[in-house]
């Protein structure tokens, strides 16, 4: 019988190495793994490459890494948030790489990391400092911006339902960066609120196949409002 | 006192309402953060319009009332949202494939400097001592069919940020269709500049003289 749910953090998150390059899922708030965050805390791997939309605010999650100096890169979109402190104290101290990405440009190389692209040509950015020293190439009279995958060893990623072989359900706009970094990542390791008995999750509704995920962990969520 | 006394400038809900005006129904539309997010008061209640945000939304509502908050729906800014009948939820792949596809008829968005053939910049002051932060502003402006820029012609000093080159970071080449401003509305485009509309009071020479670039009267 194959059952990918693990019982504590510390399980789901057993084998993360120092210099791991970790995605994780979320956009502003929704759809952050928090427990799995600080479980990465906890556990203590370092010099780590984060890629995610967001660099984290106030003293939690992302920032909290980044705070405690345990982050070597950034690679995101948007790291300037109010409260994104750490962050900033860190990049302005030069302790801190950012590979700042347009959104769109970051969800297509996670995209083609996940699903075996050798590279993407892509029009945004072109033109501008962030395709600076890039190839360029015309393409239909339009020009375009080569940019490589985005690989992870580790994609932490929160649904907000699983059953046991990983089928995932997303709840309204945390799905977000989840079912493309859930492909991306070479383990992909996520938290749920519930894990419904198999069969019991409507197939039509599932968003990510069981195929792209390796370990699930539940999160009872007890502070959410039932609305 | 100077001619410039009596220009009828728009306010920013004059102008949120201007906007509007140029969205048709069944229109597929981001509203950037900050000042385009007004635009959405405007837009006929009676119509179907579909608000995208790059986060996983068609179909996005107003703000909801205190009881209703679910921090699961967002819009860009972070700040609760509804979503209307008939919306629905994607993930940020297909999001921006909606822009870069070419899917999303119409993008709002603020600016930096705009020039008069339509370069946009939005992003970055170039200050070397601001932390870079870009999020979807670079995919809207070259995604979207028509990009409105939405914003004061002239800063607070009086400077022009309708320029004939940008001198602030690029967030796209030749891609803003048009400006809508406190002075009036200008298209852009490989021809240069060409005013469609101008507030009562001001004339084109006026605005030329303010904004120091080359100006025609739209055909």
């Amino acid at each position: 019988m194959i059952d990918k749910q693990v019982r504590t953090v510390a399980e789901a998150l057993e084998g993360l190495q120092d210099g791991a390059a970790i995605m994780i899922s979320g956009f502003g708030e929704a759809g952050v793994p928090a427990e799995l965050i600080d479980g990465v805390v906890a556990q203590g791997a370092c010099d780590l490459t984060i890629i995610s939309n967001n660099a984290g605010t106030g003293d939690v999650g992302i920032a909290a890494l980044i705070g405690a100096g345990r982050v070597r890169k950034v690679i995101c979109s948007y790291p300037r948030m109010v409260g994104s402190r750490h962050f900033e104290e860190r990049y302005r101290a030069g302790e801190l790489e950012l590979e700042l990405v347009p959104q769109g440009n970051l969800a297509a190389r996670i995209q083609a990391a996940g699903s075996g692209l050798g590279a993407i040509f892509t029009p945004t950015g072109y033109g501008t400092k962030l395709a600076e020293g890039k190839e360029t190439r015309e393409i239909d009279g339009r020009q375009y911006v080569l940019e490589y995958p985005i690989q992870a060893d580790v994609a932490l990623v929160k649904a907000y339902k699983a059953d046991r072989w990983g089928n995932l359900v997303y709840r309204k706009a945390a799905r977000n960066f989840g079912p493309i970094m859930a492909m991306a990542g070479k383990t992909t390791i996520v938290q749920v609120e519930d894990i419904d008995p198999l069969g019991t999750l409507d197939p039509e509704t599932v968003v990510t196949p069981g195929i792209f995920v390796d370990r699930i962990v539940r999160i009872a969520d007890a502070g959410k409002a039932a609305a | 006192m100077s001619a410039a006394d009596t220009i009828q400038r728009l306010d920013k809900q004059q102008l949120a309402r201007r906007v509007a005006r140029d969205i048709p129904e069944g229109a597929y539309v981001n509203l950037g953060i900050g000042l385009p997010t007004q635009v959405a008061n405007y837009l006929d209640t009676a119509g179907d319009y579909f608000l995208h945000s790059e986060n996983g939304i068609l179909g996005m509502g107003p703000a909801p009332d205190e009881d209703h908050i679910d921090w699961d729906l967002i819009n860009a800014g972070k700040q609760p949202v509804t979503l209307l009948n008939g919306g629905c939820f994607f993930h940020h792949g297909d999001s921006f494939s909606m822009m870069r596809g070419g899917h999303i008829d119409i993008c709002v968005m603020g600016a930096y400097q705009v020039s008069t053939r339509g370069d946009l910049a939005n992003w970055h002051t170039g200050d070397p001592d601001a932390i870079p932060a870009v999020g979807g502003a670079m995919d809207l402006a070259i995604g979207a069919k028509q990009v409105f820029v939405m914003m004061n012609l002239l800063t607070k000093t009086g400077e022009s940020k309708l320029v004939e080159h940008c001198t602030y970071p690029l967030t796209g080449l030749g891609c803003v269709s048009r400006i809508y401003s406190e002075l009036g509305v200008i298209d852009l485009g490989p021809d240069g500049a060409k005013v469609v509309e101008m507030v009562d009071n001001l004339t084109l020479e006026h605005l030329r003289e303010m904004t120091g670039v080359d100006l025609t009267m739209a055909q």
